[in-house]
């Protein structure tokens, strides 16, 4: 008799495909207008952009999928990395739906949270960016309006707070190590500004799990 | 055919490839939700989870509809609609697009009428620079998460503790990014921004306040006072919990307005 295949491979396996077909599908784009335009690319100007970007953005993606996947669950890691904006907003989006209904990210439970949550905040967003695209003219002096700009300058500020405390006040004594750590490197390192946050997330979290066997085995925590 | 970075066709290919984004997301979405119910978990929970991040999702997503705008002025609008609602960010785009224009001898910002090979040597770049999650999470994350399985069964309660402490790593980096600009305080060399001249679309810098740092410091403290307001008033209002994270969210950003006519 053939086996069942459980939830979570069935996961694995339609990940696998939409993920595939979306790489397809985002080649499409470039190849479909070189073609329809009869616009081949420029070579040594393409290698030489590549060279310029493609190293720094592999070698942090790289980084970040190991880092984010165990986080996001399977569902939830298929989708974020087609849709994007993973820690300004699907990975918060996950956190608190986890927290807010009291279940790991491991268990079953949490993987189906995590994947309802990143879900629709993919589709509110992907909604919401095509209202943008359609009321771009009316649309663009609101949002541009300088009275707003600071608004939207600040909004990890804002994101973070409320997740911090949520989040830290719950588990205080593996948080003192990471976040003492990250204030000191972020105050006193100037070159650590928005553009390294991104290769800082994946030390500041090896450098908690670390801190956090060493409480573990204590009996701390 | 003439190329323009507005023309019609770009809109269709990108509509259609957005349309795929839409329909995994529905797809895993409804596949959750099927399991949700053959597990016999709370279904209000789950409304209150869509709920709570549909509310939340909405500040963030227009901020990427700014970003949207941003790079449009360069790159016309189908591009960053395209590259904003799948994978990208503002950020990671405009340094690739910026890179794949400096390599023609061209400058982000001052760019007036790509030609299709232009355009088409953007789009290669971004395309092929930010791509690696979505090809190696197919070829990690089972393993990767069977590994956290095998974790959970050998002891439990240190997987409960990795987890969260993944977590905690995560949010202190952001926590740490907030006092990114504090030691401007300390140093006036550094009490400069870097901006754009809207007339000329130069790269300038922009004098700034020694305080300026203290704002997304600033910001962060309202949140995160919100958020305990909000805890506390849980306990009586429950319902409060579905909207603390959004309340704290944009009570934030709000307070950045004056926060920044203060300290900027």
């Amino acid at each position: 008799m053939k086996k069942q295949m459980s939830y979570i491979d069935s996961v694995h396996r339609d990940g696998r495909l939409w993920n595939i077909g979306m790489m397809i599908l985002l080649f499409m784009f470039p190849i479909t207008v070189a073609v329809m335009f009869t616009a081949s690319p420029d070579w040594g100007a393409l290698v030489k952009g590549l060279i310029a970007t493609a190293p720094m953005y592999w070698a942090v993606g790289i980084v970040e999928t190991i880092t984010f996947v165990p986080m996001l669950g399977a569902g939830g890691s298929y989708l974020s990395f087609v849709t994007g904006n993973i820690s300004n907003l699907k990975m918060p989006c996950a956190i608190n739906a986890l927290e807010q209904n009291e279940v790991s990210a491991s268990s079953e439970e949490g993987e189906i949270i995590s994947t309802i949550a990143i879900a629709t905040s993919s589709i509110v967003t992907t909604i919401i960016i095509l209202l943008g695209v359609i009321c771009i003219v009316p649309l663009t002096p609101v949002l541009e309006a300088p009275v707003l700009e600071p608004a939207f300058a600040q909004m990890l500020p804002a994101l973070f707070g409320g997740l911090g405390v949520a989040f830290v006040s719950k588990n205080w004594k593996i948080a003192i190590a990471p976040v003492v750590l990250m204030l000191v490197l972020f105050i006193f390192i100037p070159a650590l500004d928005s553009s390294t946050v991104g290769i800082m997330v994946p030390v500041s979290v090896l450098f908690t799990i670390a801190a956090a066997r060493i409480l573990y085995k204590r009996g701390v925590v | 055919m003439t190329f323009h970075v507005n023309h019609p066709i770009l809109f269709i290919l990108a509509g259609v490839i957005i349309a795929a984004v839409l329909g995994q997301s529905i797809y895993f979405l409804v596949k959750a939700l099927k399991r949700s119910r053959q597990l016999g978990m709370d279904q209000t929970k789950i409304k209150k989870t869509i709920k709570t991040a549909a509310i939340f999702t909405i500040a963030p997503a227009v901020s990427i509809v700014i970003s949207v705008i941003t790079l449009s002025k360069d790159l016309g609008l189908a591009l960053p609609w395209l590259r904003l609602s799948v994978v990208g960010s503002l950020s990671y785009e405009a340094i690739a697009a910026s890179n794949a224009l400096g390599a023609m001898d061209l400058e982000l910002g001052k760019v007036s009428n790509l030609t299709a090979q232009q355009f088409v040597n953007i789009t290669l770049v971004m395309t092929i620079s930010i791509m690696v999650g979505i090809w190696l999470v197919p070829v990690i994350s089972k393993k990767l998460l069977g590994g956290m399985s095998k974790l959970e069964a050998k002891d439990k309660k240190w997987s409960e503790i990795f987890q969260n402490a993944m977590f905690i790593g995560m949010i202190a980096a952001f926590l740490g990014f907030v006092f990114c600009n504090v030691y401007m305080l300390w140093t006036p060399d550094a009490r400069f921004i870097d901006s754009v001249n809207a007339v000329t679309g130069d790269k300038i810098q922009v004098p700034v306040a020694a305080t300026y740092g203290l704002i997304p410091v600033c910001v962060m403290g309202v949140s995160a006072a919100v958020m305990v307001v909000l805890g506390l008033a849980m306990k009586k209002w429950k319902w409060l919990g579905d909207y603390a994270l959004p309340i704290s969210l944009i009570a934030g950003m709000a307070s950045a307005i004056p926060i920044t006519a203060w300290l900027g």
